[in-house]
C-alpha cells in the first residue's frame, strides 16, 4: 500500500483531495493534518511516499514545514498561490495543484508523481527544491528551526550571530542556539546586510550586537558581542566590518 | 495655447460702446471750442477709431501672448512707439480731411496733449487685458489642476478599494468545488453567497457612504463564506446598538480589516480563533473595534508590515482627510484595531 498524507488547513480542501484519491486503490491516506507542525509529527512518524501540501499554513508555511524534514517525502502541492511564484518550483516539485483544480489536472499530477516514484534521484529533487523555496521573501525575516520535537521561529532580529557547525550552521540566540541544515553563504545571502556581516569565514554577527573590538594577537580583531561572546574577525572581515560601523 | 474662455464675442460690444462714449466726448468739446460739427466728428472719429482699432490688435495679441512679469520697460517702449505712430497717422489724416487753418493751427498746438493722452490710452488697454488674460489663465490652470487631482484621487480610491484577495477567491472556489461532491446544496449556498459579495466589491462608487447595518450585512456575507474554507477554526462575534445601525460608513470599509484580522489571527495561531467587531458611537462618531488573537512571539517580524492596514489608512485619508483615522494596538495576546468614522450631520 502506498501512503499518502494530506497537509491543508481547510478541511474542505483536504477532502477534495479525498475524494480524487479514491480511485487510486493502492493509496492510503494515513492522516490528515491542517497545520505544518501536525505535517511534521505525522511524516515522521508514518514515512509516507506522497504529501500533499499546501503552502499558505498557521504558523509556518509548506516550505518551511519542509525545510524541517531529514528525509522529505515525494510533495504535490496543492495551492491558491500565484502561478509565476509556483513556477520557480516546476523542476522541483512532482507537481503543484492551483486550486480550484479538476479531477483531470489531479490525475496528471498522479501520473507524474508515479513516473518519479519509480525513478532513484527523487530525492535530490527535494532537497533542491527546499534550497529554492528558501528563496520566498516571506521567510527573510525569520528562521524555522526544529530542536528534537520542538519546532521554533526565530526572527531574525533574535539571532545574535550564526557559527559554521560541519554541514551545519548554529544560530545563536538569547536562549540557546540551534542547529540548521543550511550553508553560511546561504545566510549571508538572505540576511539583511545592514544588520548583519560575514566577519569570519565561520561566523556571522549582527551589528548591534557588537559592544567592543578588541586587537588579538598580531594583526587579528575580536568582536565582543552584548551577550560576552568572543568572535574572531578575520584579515578580510575586519575592512567589511569597519565600513558597515562607519569607522 | 487655446484662447481663453473670455471671447472677443462678449466684450467687444461694450469696448466699443465705451469708445462711442469716448468719441461723442471728445467731439463736444470740440465744438464747445467753437469747431464746426463736421469737424469735430471727423476729428474725434478720426483719432478714437484708430485708436480703438489699436486697442483690439493689442488686445488680441495679448489674448495668445504676454510678456513675462519682468518685462514691462520692453512694453513702456512698444507703448511709446505704437502712440507716436497713432499720432503721426492722425496728423496725417486729418490735415488732409480738413483744410480750416484755424482748426489745423490748434491740431498742431494740441499734438502733445494728443499724444499723452494716446499713449496713456494703449498704455492702460494693455495692462488691463494683461491683467485679465492672465487672472482668466490662471483659473484655468487651478481648474485643470483641480480637475487633475480629483481624477487621480478618484482612481487611488478605486484601486484601494478593490484589492481583494486573490487568495481569498481561489481558496472559495476550491471549497465550492469540494462541496459539489459532497454537499451539492451547500455548493450552491455558497456560491450565492460568494455572488453577492462580489457584487458589492464591484460597484464602483468608492465615496459612496451606507449605513453600518448594510455594511454589517455585507460584512456577514463575507464571514461566512470564510467559516464554510476554515470551519470551526473561525468564530466571530459582532456587538453594535440599534442607533448606530443607521449611521452611514463608506461601502466596504470593514471588509478589508476584518480580512487583515482573520487572515493574522488564523495564520498566527493553530487553534481556535473568535475575532470580535464591536460598534461603539461616541462623540458624535462611530468607533468599530476589530480584534484578533495573535501570538507575540512569532508575529513580531510581521509588525513591520503595517498589519496591511496602510491602504485602508490612505483611503480614510483621502475620504476624511485626517490621518488618525486608524489605530492599532497590541496587548494581552490580542490585536485590535480601531477606526473611527466621523460622522459630519
Amino acid at each position: 500500500m502506498i501512503k499518502a498524507i494530506l497537509i491543508d488547513d481547510e478541511p474542505l480542501a483536504r477532502s477534495i483531495l479525498a475524494e480524487y484519491l479514491q480511485s487510486y486503490t493502492d493509496i492510503s491516506i494515513v492522516q490528515e493534518c491542517s497545520d505544518g507542525f501536525e505535517g511534521v509529527k505525522a511524516i515522521t512518524q508514518h514515512q509516507p511516499d506522497l504529501i500533499f501540501l499546501d503552502v499558505q499554513m498557521p504558523k509556518i508555511n509548506g516550505f518551511e514545514m519542509l525545510e524541517l524534514l531529514d528525509t522529505p517525502p515525494a510533495v504535490i502541492f496543492t495551492t491558491a498561490f500565484d502561478e509565476y511564484a509556483m513556477k520557480a518550483f516546476e523542476a522541483h516539485a512532482v507537481d503543484y495543484l492551483l486550486k480550484p483544480f479538476s479531477k483531470e489536472r489531479f490525475d496528471k499530477a498522479m501520473k507524474k508523481w508515479k513516473e518519479h516514484y519509480e525513478k532513484p534521484d527523487g530525492k535530490e529533487a527535494i532537497q533542491s527544491l527546499i534550497e529554492s523555496a528558501s528563496q520566498q521573501p516571506d521567510q527573510y525575516n525569520r528562521v524555522v528551526v526544529k530542536t528534537g520535537s520542538k519546532i521554533r521561529i526565530i526572527p531574525m532580529h533574535e539571532i545574535q550571530y550564526l557559527e559554521a557547525d560541519d554541514d551545519y550552521v548554529k544560530i545563536h540566540t538569547a536562549d540557546g542556539s540551534h542547529l540548521k541544515k543550511k550553508t553560511m553563504s546561504y545566510f549571508e545571502e538572505v540576511l539583511d546586510k545592514v544588520q548583519f556581516v560575514r566577519v569570519h569565514r565561520s561566523y556571522i554577527i549582527q551589528i548591534q550586537q557588537v559592544t567592543r573590538i578588541e586587537p588579538y594577537e598580531k594583526e587579528g580583531h575580536l568582536a565582543i558581542l552584548k551577550s560576552g561572546a568572543r568572535i574572531p574577525i578575520s584579515k578580510t572581515g575586519y575592512p567589511k566590518l569597519k565600513s558597515i560601523l562607519g569607522i | 495655447m487655446q484662447a481663453p474662455e473670455l471671447s472677443n464675442r462678449k466684450m467687444i460690444f461694450p469696448i466699443i460702446l465705451l469708445w462711442i462714449a469716448w468719441g461723442t466726448l471728445q467731439a463736444w468739446v470740440l465744438t464747445w471750442s467753437g469747431f464746426l460739427l463736421q469737424t469735430a466728428i471727423i476729428d474725434s472719429a478720426v483719432s478714437n477709431g484708430l485708436l480703438m482699432g489699436i486697442g483690439l490688435t493689442v488686445r488680441n495679441i495679448l489674448r495668445y501672448y504676454r510678456p513675462g512679469r519682468g518685462r514691462f520697460f520692453y512694453m513702456f517702449v512698444w507703448n511709446f512707439c505704437i502712440a507716436a505712430i497713432w499720432i503721426g497717422v492722425v496728423k496725417w489724416a486729418l490735415s488732409q480731411l480738413i483744410t480750416d487753418p484755424t482748426y489745423l493751427a490748434f491740431l498742431y498746438k494740441s499734438l502733445p496733449v494728443r499724444f499723452f493722452i494716446a499713449f496713456l490710452m494703449t498704455g492702460w488697454m494693455a495692462l488691463i487685458n494683461w491683467l485679465l488674460f492672465s487672472f482668466e489663465e490662471n483659473s484655468e490652470n487651478e481648474k485643470r489642476k483641480a480637475d487633475a487631482d480629483k481624477l487621480s484621487k478618484d482612481a487611488e480610491l478605486y484601486k484601494l478599494r478593490q484589492q481583494l484577495h486573490p487568495h481569498f477567491l481561489f481558496n472559495s472556489l476550491n471549497s465550492i468545488s469540494s462541496l459539489t461532491g459532497s454537499r451539492p446544496e451547500e455548493a450552491r449556498h455558497m456560491i450565492q453567497q460568494l455572488a453577492d459579495f462580489l457584487r458589492g466589491t464591484l460597484k464602483n462608487d468608492e465615496k459612496l457612504l451606507v449605513s453600518l447595518e448594510e455594511e454589517l450585512h455585507y460584512l456577514q456575507l463575507y464571514l461566512d463564506i470564510e467559516k464554510v474554507r476554515f470551519g470551526h477554526r473561525l468564530s466571530t462575534e459582532i456587538k453594535y446598538d440599534e442607533l448606530s445601525l443607521k449611521l452611514p460608513v463608506p461601502q466596504m470599509l470593514l471588509q478589508p480589516i476584518v480580512e487583515n484580522a482573520i487572515k493574522f489571527g488564523l495564520y498566527d495561531t493553530t487553534g481556535t480563533v473568535t475575532i470580535t467587531i464591536n460598534v461603539k458611537s461616541e462623540n458624535g462618531q462611530l468607533a468599530i473595534a476589530i480584534q484578533n488573537p495573535f501570538d507575540p512571539q512569532t508575529s513580531q517580524s510581521r509588525q513591520g508590515t503595517g498589519f496591511g492596514l496602510s491602504s485602508i489608512q490612505r483611503r480614510l485619508y483621502l475620504l476624511y482627510a485626517r490621518k488618525d483615522l486608524i489605530e492599532t494596538k497590541a496587548e494581552n495576546n490580542l490585536f485590535t484595531t480601531t477606526v473611527i468614522i466621523p460622522q459630519t450631520a
